[in-house]
């Protein structure tokens, strides 16, 4: 039977369920207003580690082992593991998964990683490939500056467009058999550059790929734009919000009033001084694996479009003068 | 006092001009001080920036427009006692102190500190 | 001009309108504060030193290298990037400034070892400014060589 359609979307025959989910945050995302969906806040943000990286790895590996453990499973069940990170090489999600030893699928999407895990996890699934496969994404405030700014103790200030990287690693345990939300549609994302440049301001440089994706999706599934109760972009910040909408109603897609951004909902933006949000691999992941899987199991929502995002440069193109490629990924999560 | 005012109000005002061009240029804080080094150098090549300092001491010299200055002062009074060999050793006599200082500390502050989470 | 020229045009002309502006007013006015401050407290140190019988360029070094190694133990205890997250240029641009940006990065990448952790990255982001700075004195060397 046909399962592709259109320019870039599947629709699965047999819709993989989510069975299980763990998401583990540190301590400012524990201040946040979404501290009580979280599986377990880090008051240590070095996670009894040495070293971001090694800190990253771990929030990783026990995120992972607290979502396999809560769907009743050992972590030898677990035929695939997709992960990602913001660490150069993914380091934050080998070192995490290397204890596992288990089949892994390192990913880089940049943030928009768990859009890129659950996508490609569900795909094997409905192909009869596998039965359980793990899908992850994590960062690290600490890991992620080092990365692509500065040294943490570097006198600078931020711009009111930059954003927050966020400490955090949401895990999902997918299945063909099970009880849960089921993943029923994906449409995988171009990457798409309108020529931004400033690194301060990365939702905006995402804006044209999130709206490129939702579009398709929307067309290629043939989906009146009230198809979905909630659209729910990654880490477009506040003034990428405000753009995504303003691309869309060009495309004739008007979803004013179902939309809204991980990014925004895991800082409490009046009081935590992040600027436009939060983002990083781990923000749309760790929102997804708790908030709004909650939501999802108790019927607040009954249809979903997920659309992590992602900025796919690195220091060294920047440094270079390259402009800022953009990518996202939609999944469509119904219960 | 008068002397403690002048520095206060010229450095800040030093300082304000770097803050304007981080807000409304693109230009990075690491660029702008590389254009701080340069034009101080070339201020005080040209003699001018001494007469900032004698106006307003530290408000001149704490700015790194002043390290530039320095280094200006040093390559010129080296020429004057050495001929061509001042040209080269001239900047980096002048700026030795400071960077060594810089240097020290800054080893010695990574060996008892590690970096910390932003607020 | 192609299509593709077109849209990118546009959507940076909607970017400009969405997104805001740094408020200029308000962080000038707290670098002027705290540059200013930073600046009138290397005037007493030199004021004291001078005060001592010091000659005038020896004075100089001790209040740079004063400076310096404050700027440099305030970064050991974190706090340095606190004051600069407030004041901006007011912590850049004085010479504290470049003590910060020589100790930040020599502590964040000591996991990377002595020799290429602390030693390589500690001139990560002041390396240009003794580049640039040494670059310019040969120039003004020379030209003053030979105009003298």
């Amino acid at each position: 039977m046909k399962k592709h359609f259109g320019e870039a979307s599947v629709k699965f025959e047999n819709p993989p369920t989510i069975i299980s989910a763990a998401a583990i945050v540190g301590p400012k995302e524990g201040e946040g207003p979404l501290s009580e969906h979280f599986d377990k806040v880090s008051a240590d943000i070095l996670f009894g580690k040495d070293t971001w990286e090694q800190a990253e790895s771990e929030l990783m590996r026990q995120t992972v082992a607290l979502a396999v453990q809560k769907a009743g499973l050992a972590i030898e069940d677990v035929q695939y593991i997709f992960a990602g990170d913001l660490l150069n090489q993914n380091s934050g999600s080998i070192y995490g998964a290397r204890s596992f030893e288990r089949p892994f699928y390192g990913l880089f999407g940049a943030c928009s990683a768990m859009g890129m895990g659950m996508n490609l996890g569900a795909k094997l699934i409905d192909g009869g490939f596998a039965d359980y496969v793990v899908a992850n994404a994590s960062s690290h405030f600490c890991g992620a500056e080092k990365t692509f700014r500065f040294p943490l103790e570097l006198g600078t200030q931020r711009a009111p467009t930059a954003s927050w990287t966020v400490t955090g690693d949401g895990a999902v345990v997918l299945s063909s058999k099970g009880k849960g939300p089921r993943i029923t549609a994906a449409t995988t994302g171009s990457i798409v550059d309108l020529g931004m440049k400033d690194v301060n301001n990365m939702g905006a440089a995402m804006v044209p790929a999130a709206a490129d994706v939702i579009a398709k999706h929307f067309r290629d599934l043939n989906l009146p734009t009230n198809h979905y109760d909630l659209i729910a972009t990654g880490d477009l910040g506040l003034y990428g919000q405000t753009l995504l909408l303003q691309l869309l109603k060009q495309e004739g897609i008007d979803i004013a009033g179902r939309l809204t951004d991980c990014g925004m909902l895991i800082y409490d933006l009046e009081k935590q001084d992040v600027h436009a949000g939060g983002s990083g691999c781990g923000c749309s992941a760790s929102v997804f694996a708790s908030y709004f899987l909650k939501k999802l199991r108790n019927s607040e929502i009954n249809k979903m479009l997920f659309v992590p995002t992602g900025a796919l440069h690195s220091v060294v193109t920047i440094q270079q003068g390259e402009t800022i490629p953009g990518i996202a990924h939609a999944v469509a999560i119904e219960r | 006092m008068e002397g403690l005012f002048l520095a206060f109000l010229v450095g800040g005002l030093i300082c304000v001009i770097g803050q304007v061009l981080i807000d409304l240029t693109k230009l990075t804080p690491a660029r702008i001080v590389v254009l701080f080094v340069v034009v101080g150098c070339i201020l005080g090549g040209l003699g001018l920036y001494e007469r900032l300092v004698e106006f307003a001491g530290a408000g001149a010299t704490v700015p790194i427009l002043g390290f530039g200055n320095l280094l200006a002062r040093g390559v010129k009074q080296a020429v004057d006692e050495r001929g061509l060999i001042g040209v080269i050793t001239g900047g980096f006599t002048a700026m030795a102190g400071g960077v060594t200082v810089a240097v020290v500390f800054g080893f010695l502050a990574a060996l008892v500190s590690s970096p910390g989470m932003k607020e | 001009m192609n299509a593709t020229e077109q849209k990118k045009q546009k959507y940076a002309e909607m970017v400009k309108h969405a997104s805001p502006r740094s408020t200029v007013l308000i962080n000038s006015l707290k670098a002027f504060f705290v540059g200013g401050a930073i600046c009138a407290a290397g005037q007493l140190i030199y004021n004291y030193i001078e005060s001592l019988g010091f000659a005038r360029e020896e004075t100089g070094i001790i209040v740079a290298g004063i400076l310096v190694a404050s700027a440099a133990l305030l970064t050991a205890l974190r706090v340095y990037d606190k004051i600069a997250k407030f004041s901006g240029a007011g912590t850049i641009i004085p010479i504290t400034g470049f003590a910060n940006a020589i100790a930040a990065p020599a502590i964040e990448h000591k996991k990377e070892g002595l020799v290429l952790g602390v030693g390589a990255k500690m001139f990560l982001i002041a390396g240009p400014v003794i580049v640039y700075g040494t670059v310019t004195s040969v120039i003004v060397g020379l030209v003053y060589y030979f105009m003298r």
